[in-house]
C-alpha cells in the first residue's frame, strides 16, 4: 500500500499549479470579477491544450490516457485558483460532445436544481426549458434554476469535491500567510493562541478531506465519493468563513480575495443537490 | 496513490485471520474491569499467545503497513487488545529498543514480548500534565544508585507493573527541557505507594505512585543523564503513531450496530438520527483513510510516525466523542442506564480530548510547528 503521491502526480500538480498561475493569476481573477458572466474562450483553450477536458480519455482517441487520481488533483488546483466556467461539465462530455476535450466546445449540464454558465455555454446536458436566471451570490459563476432535480452523478461530485479541497487548502495558506505577517498589540496575530487553534483546524479540516477525495479517486467507490463529497464541502465553507475571520475586518471587504473562496464554496456545497443524498447513501450502507 | 497491498502483506493478512479465527475461542473469559490481577493475567497470557505464533515484535519489527494490517486484523476478529501490555509494546520496549544499550534491550525487551512482564508510565506529575517538562520529581545520585522522591499521576496499571518508565528531573538548575533523564524503575522497590484514582466512570482505571526516597540503579538509566527530555520523545512519537488503528476499526463497528439498533427500536425512521449517522460513516470512512496515508508516509519516511498523528488525534477524539452521544441518541432515556451496551464507553470518551496531550496542546502543535506560526506566550 503506498496511499501517498507518486513523482509524477506532484509533478504534473505542480505543472498545473504553474499554468494556473501564469493563465489565470490574481489579475485575471479580478478582471473575471469586475466582468461577471464573461467566459474567456482563450483560456478556455489553453485549458484543453493542456488537457484539462481530455485527461481521462484514452490515448487512441485523442486523450491524455490518465486517471480519476489524476484529475482529481487538477480539479484540486482548479479549486485553489477559483478557475471559473462549466469545467466539469465540460470534462465530462469530452470524448461524447464534439470540441469538448480541445475545449473548442464550452458544455454545461443540469446538476441537482442549478445550471452554471447557462448562457455562455455551447452545449447544455439536460432539461432545461423554463430555466430561470438567479442573481448569483457568486460573482464568478452565473446560475440558472431549474425544476425538478437531475443529480449530476458521483463522478461530478468527487471532482467538485476536489475543487473543496483546492479551496480549503488556498484558505489555509491565506489565513497562516495573514496571520504571521498581520501585527496587532506589537505581535503578529498568530502567536495568539485564539487564531492559532483557527488555523490549527482549518488545516485538520483539509487533511481529512484530502485523504477522503484522494481514497475516493482510487477507489470510485459511491460510498467513498459521498464521503469525499460531505467532508469536502465542510473544509471548503468553514475553511473559507475561519480564514474571513482571521482576516478580521480586512476579510469583509471586498478587496479581499476571501469571499470569493466563501461564495465558490457555497455553491459546490448545493451542487447534486446538496450533502443529504451523501447522508443518506451512507447511512443505508451502515444499515445494509 | 494506491490502496491495494502487496501479495506479501495480502499473505500476512490471510495467515493471521485463520489463526485467530483458530485461537480465540480458546481465550479464558475477559476479567471484569475492576479485577487488576485478573486483568494483568488475561492480558499477559494472550501476549503470550501472540509470542508463540510468531506476531510478539510486530510493533516493533513489522513494516508499518503490517502493523496496520495486524490491528485491523486484531480488532475485528474481536481479539483482547494490548491492555496491561500498552506502556511496555508501545512506548518503553520502542525506547529501550531505539536508546537502550545492548544489555538492556537483552534484560527488558524478552520478557515484554514474552508476556511476562507489565510496565507502566511515570510521566505525568499533579503540576506536570500538558506541561511535561515542568515535572519535578527529584533523583539524586547517591553511589551507583539514583534516590528519587516526587509523584506521579494518571499512572495506568500501577498496580500491576514490574517496572514503570520513569521521568526524574536530575538538575534543578538546568533549563527545564535539559535537567531531564529516563529510567526504568523496579517497581517492588522500597519507597513507592500506589493509590488507585478512580474516574468519573466509577472504575479505578489509573493510579496515583507516590515515590519516598526510591532506589534506582544507575545502571537502569536509559539514555545520558538530564538527556531524558530527548529519549521521551522517541517515545511520544510512537504513541501518537499507529495507536489508534484498532480503535477506528471498532467505531466502525459500532457505528454499525447503531445503525441496527436504531432500525430495530424505531428510531431509523427519524431522518434527522438517520442522517447524523451518516454524516459519522463518512467521518470514520475519512479517518480510516487518514490512517493508511499516515502508515504509508511512515512506511516512506522510514518508519517514525511525523506530524501528521496530531493532526489524526485531533480530529478522532472528537469524532469518538461525537460517535457516542449519537449512541445516547439511539438509546433514548436507555442512555442513563450504565448496564447498557455504550454508556460506559460514552463516560470513557470524555478522555479522548484530554489524555496524551490535550486537543488544545495539539492544535498549538500544529499551529506552531506544522503551519509554522509564531511561538505563543
Amino acid at each position: 500500500m503506498r496511499f501517498q503521491l507518486t513523482g509524477d502526480q506532484r509533478a504534473l500538480r505542480a505543472g498545473v499549479r504553474e499554468l494556473l498561475e501564469r493563465r489565470f493569476g490574481r489579475q485575471a481573477l479580478r478582471a473575471a470579477v469586475e466582468a461577471p458572466g464573461r467566459l474567456d474562450r482563450g483560456l478556455w483553450r489553453s485549458l484543453g491544450e493542456a488537457g484539462f477536458f481530455a485527461l481521462r480519455l484514452p490515448e487512441p482517441d485523442g486523450g491524455v490516457g490518465l486517471g480519476m487520481p489524476e484529475a482529481v488533483l487538477l480539479f484540486e488546483e482548479a479549486g485553489r485558483a477559483l478557475l471559473p466556467g462549466p469545467l466539469i461539465a465540460t470534462h465530462l462530455a469530452a470524448g461524447k460532445v464534439p470540441g469538448a476535450a480541445t475545449g473548442e466546445t464550452v458544455v454545461t449540464c443540469v446538476d441537482g436544481e442549478l445550471v452554471e454558465w447557462l448562457e455562455a455555454a455551447d452545449v447544455v446536458l439536460g432539461e432545461v426549458t423554463g430555466a430561470r436566471a438567479m442573481r448569483s451570490v457568486d460573482p464568478l459563476t452565473p446560475l440558472h434554476r431549474v425544476r425538478g432535480a437531475t443529480p449530476a452523478g458521483p463522478v461530478a461530485d468527487l471532482l467538485s469535491a476536489a475543487e473543496q479541497l483546492g479551496t480549503a487548502d488556498r484558505v489555509c495558506e491565506l489565513a497562516v500567510q495573514h496571520a504571521r505577517t498581520r501585527e496587532q498589540f506589537g505581535r503578529p496575530i498568530g502567536s495568539f493562541q485564539a487564531v492559532q487553534h483557527l488555523c490549527a483546524d482549518l488545516l485538520v479540516r483539509t487533511e481529512i478531506a484530502r485523504t477522503a477525495v484522494y481514497a475516493a479517486a482510487v477507489t470510485a467507490d459511491e460510498a467513498d465519493i459521498a464521503a469525499a463529497r460531505l467532508l469536502a464541502d465542510e473544509a471548503a465553507v468553514r475553511g473559507a468563513r475561519d480564514c474571513l475571520q482571521v482576516h478580521g475586518g480586512m476579510g469583509f471587504t471586498w478587496e479581499a480575495d476571501v469571499h470569493l473562496h466563501l461564495k465558490r464554496a457555497w455553491l459546490r456545497a448545493e451542487r447534486g443537490g446538496g450533502g443529504t443524498q451523501s447522508e443518506e447513501l451512507l447511512a443505508a450502507r451502515l444499515a445494509g | 496513490m494506491d490502496l491495494s497491498y502487496t501479495p506479501e502483506e495480502e499473505d500476512f493478512r490471510a495467515r493471521l485471520r485463520e489463526w485467530l479465527a483458530k485461537v480465540l475461542s480458546t481465550l479464558p473469559a475477559a476479567p471484569s474491569p475492576d479485577d487488576w490481577p485478573g486483568r494483568r493475567a488475561y492480558d499477559l497470557g494472550w501476549q503470550r499467545m501472540l509470542h508463540d505464533a510468531g506476531y510478539a515484535d510486530v510493533h516493533w519489527d513489522a513494516s508499518p503497513t503490517i502493523r496496520l494490517i495486524f490491528l485491523e486484523e486484531t480488532e475485528r476478529a474481536g481479539a483482547p487488545y494490548v491492555g496491561a501490555n500498552f506502556v511496555g509494546l508501545l512506548h518503553a520496549g520502542p525506547t529501550i529498543a531505539a536508546e537502550g544499550t545492548a544489555e538492556q534491550r537483552a534484560r527488558w525487551l524478552p520478557p515484554v514480548l514474552r508476556g511476562e512482564e507489565v510496565w507502566c508510565q511515570g510521566f505525568s506529575e499533579p503540576d506536570a500534565g500538558s506541561d511535561l517538562a515542568a515535572l519535578r520529581t527529584r533523583a539524586r545520585r547517591d553511589g551507583d544508585d539514583y534516590v528519587v522522591s516526587g509523584s506521579k499521576i494518571w499512572t495506568s496499571h500501577a498496580e500491576v507493573a514490574d517496572w514503570c518508565e520513569l521521568l526524574v528531573r536530575t538538575d534543578p538548575d538546568a533549563p527545564r527541557h535539559r535537567g531531564i533523564t529516563w529510567l526504568a524503575m523496579p517497581m517492588d522497590a522500597p519507597g513507592i505507594t500506589v493509590r488507585p484514582l478512580r474516574t468519573l466512570a466509577g472504575s479505578a482505571e489509573f493510579a496515583e505512585v507516590f515515590l519516598d526516597e526510591v532506589r534506582v540503579p544507575v545502571a537502569n538509566r536509559v539514555g545520558a543523564e538530564n538527556d531524558g527530555w530527548r529519549v521521551t520523545m522517541v517515545t511520544l512519537s510512537f504513541e501518537r503513531g499507529t495507536a489508534f488503528v484498532g480503535e477506528v476499526v471498532a467505531c466502525r463497528r459500532v457505528l454499525g450496530e447503531l445503525a441496527r439498533a436504531a432500525r430495530e427500536n424505531g428510531r431509523w425512521d427519524d431522518p434527522v438520527l438517520r442522517r447524523r449517522l451518516g454524516r459519522l460513516e463518512a467521518e470514520f470512512r475519512a479517518l480510516w483513510r487518514l490512517t493508511q496515508w499516515n502508515v504509508s508516509a511512515a512506511q516512506a519516511g522510514g518508519g517514525v510516525p511525523g506530524t501528521g498523528a496530531s493532526v489524526f488525534k485531533l480530529r478522532y477524539s472528537h469524532a469518538r466523542q461525537e460517535l457516542y452521544d449519537a449512541a445516547a441518541d439511539v438509546l433514548g432515556p436507555h442512555c442513563l442506564d450504565l448496564d447498557r451496551r455504550w454508556v460506559l464507553d460514552r463516560l470513557s470518551s470524555l478522555s479522548y480530548t484530554i489524555a496524551a496531550g490535550t486537543s488544545q496542546i495539539q492544535r498549538t502543535i500544529v499551529a506552531e510547528r506544522v503551519l509554522g506560526l509564531p511561538r505563543g506566550r
